[in-house]
């Protein structure tokens, strides 16, 4: 028998021409092939491009922090619907990377020329270029801890969405028309975990009610505009933060009481702004675990 | 000069019509529910076969994050090429964002005949903020396995991006459920 056991590996390790994959999920296409990423008049190409990107950090980010639940969630099923989730927002950080890349190819192509913009975006920028809300970044904590922070996120995203679907800019729109469709199912699952932990035992309604006080502090900032986002929300391609907080703040009022939890105090807010490149600790160790394996080996492809 | 699926057919240089190459990218398969066409599916948005015979296929996404994209791109550069057709392009539309209500009627049966419930009508929506559903929708799914109607939601996240995972209350056997989007 002359059984090479080192094929199987050479098999995988091959340049695959053509159009084969060595594996189902590897590979990667551009997600915007075919698209026209023509940048909508009155807009510059750097604003459209900066824009892009926050509203895929937050995506790429809150999906780094989904996906640390594989092997830790407390059931398989959460664990595959944590999962889900994560992917469905690495699919939005993956259009939107790609759609600031189109718009503005300098900032990718000075950090990795010979990567497809994306993969660029995601991996070779460091913490302070990041530009996610801080929220997105925070530990995960326990499991009430991260389904307060997912249903927080969610109902910000998805208002966010639902308005940036009339956006001057059809990328962008679309991008939003498909997001919103499935941030709706994030925000239901979260809200009724929320429900289910703060309405159960004494012990699941004290987690659920720390989890959500441990992760206020990080509402006010949702809200504040960056002045790249008042430029866009001003030329009818971005969403203004302000106009999202009265629906907001009208979901978390449907959440709150059936699940017996008091709402947390105004007061209850940290000086926070990931926006601007400010970001904390979290954000550096979640980066240093995504991105390690693409920076160690660059000329990797998969 | 281009030459789209519907009209007459186009003489194509190297492989040959339209109608061909549209019967070829329609009969690709999905890599996740492979009991389906990209056709039955309804991803498969439309085929053109240019005057020197190119072909320019257009699919649309099911979901942001499906995997599932990538591969059928192959599939359909694959297919095309092994039919003689040397240039193939696959492009993607985003808009208007693919809906379950696009899985045709032959694609539900096929789904049903391997033990996946297909979806209902996709959800309804009025003006206003997206409405928070507090309570899981009640659905009417039928039990693939014994046809009972009397079925349960166990999660709306399953094994992949489009499917929920149901459970019938008269045989017991869990079942997955294409959910509505
Ligand atoms: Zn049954």
């Amino acid at each position: 028998m002359t059984t090479d056991h080192d094929s199987a590996y050479d098999s995988l390790a091959d340049e695959h021409g053509g159009d084969a994959r060595w594996a189902f999920g590897t590979g990667f296409d551009d997600p915007l092939s075919g698209v026209d990423t023509a940048v909508p008049d009155g807009v510059e190409p750097a604003d459209l491009a900066a824009y892009s990107l926050m509203l895929a950090d937050d995506a790429l980010v809150m999906s780094q922090r989904l996906t640390q639940w594989c092997t830790n969630a407390p059931e398989l099923e959460e664990e595959v619907a944590l999962a889900n989730i994560g992917l469905d927002l690495l699919g939005q950080a993956r259009l939107l990377l790609a759609r600031a890349g189109a718009a503005d190819p300098t900032l990718p192509g000075r950090l990795a020329p010979d990567l497809p913009h994306e993969d660029a975006l995601a991996y070779f920028r460091g913490p302070a270029e990041f530009r996610n809300v801080t929220l997105a970044e925070v530990d995960n904590g326990d499991f009430a801890r991260s389904v307060a922070r997912l249903l927080i996120f969610s109902t910000w995203r998805l208002a966010l969405l639902d308005r940036l679907t009339s956006s001057r800019d059809a990328v962008l729109a679309a991008v939003a028309a498909k997001g919103v469709k499935e941030v709706t199912y994030h925000r239901d699952y979260a809200a009724r975990w929320v429900v289910r932990l703060g309405d159960g035992t004494a012990l699941s309604h004290e987690r659920m009610s720390a989890g959500l006080n441990a992760t206020w502090p990080y509402v006010e900032e949702l809200f504040v505009s960056s002045d790249v986002e008042q430029r866009l929300a001003a030329a009818d391609v971005g969403v203004d933060l302000a106009g999202l907080r009265a629906e907001f703040d009208d979901v978390i009022a449907q959440v709150l009481p059936p699940a017996g939890l008091v709402h947390p105090p105004p007061e209850n807010t940290v000086d926070s702004a990931g926006r601007s490149g400010r970001h904390t600790e979290a954000l550096v160790t979640l980066l240093a675990e995504m991105q390690g394996l693409a920076r160690a080996h660059p000329e990797a492809t998969w | 000069m281009v030459t789209t699926v519907g009209n007459a057919r186009g003489g194509g240089a190297q492989g040959g019509t339209v109608s061909d190459a549209r019967a070829i990218a329609e009969s690709v398969t999905d890599p996740e529910l492979p009991m389906l066409t990209l056709s039955d599916l309804g991803v498969l948005r439309s085929v053109e076969v240019s005057a020197d015979g190119g072909v320019t296929v257009t699919i649309t996404p099911t979901y942001s994050g499906c995997p599932a994209m990538d591969a059928m791109r192959d599939d359909l550069r694959r297919s095309l090429h092994e039919a003689g057709y040397s240039t193939v392009d696959v492009r993607t539309v985003l808009q208007p964002a693919w809906s379950t209500d696009w899985i045709t009627a032959a694609g539900r049966a096929k789904l049903s005949e391997h033990g996946i419930a297909p979806p209902g009508p996709a959800r309804q929506r009025a003006a206003g903020p997206v409405p928070l559903t507090l309570q899981p929708l009640v659905r009417r799914v039928s039990c693939p396995v014994c046809g009972s109607p009397d079925t349960e939601e166990l999660s709306e996240f399953s094994a992949t991006a489009c499917k929920a995972l149901r459970r019938c209350r008269s045989c017991r056997e869990p079942f997955e459920h294409v959910k509505e989007i």
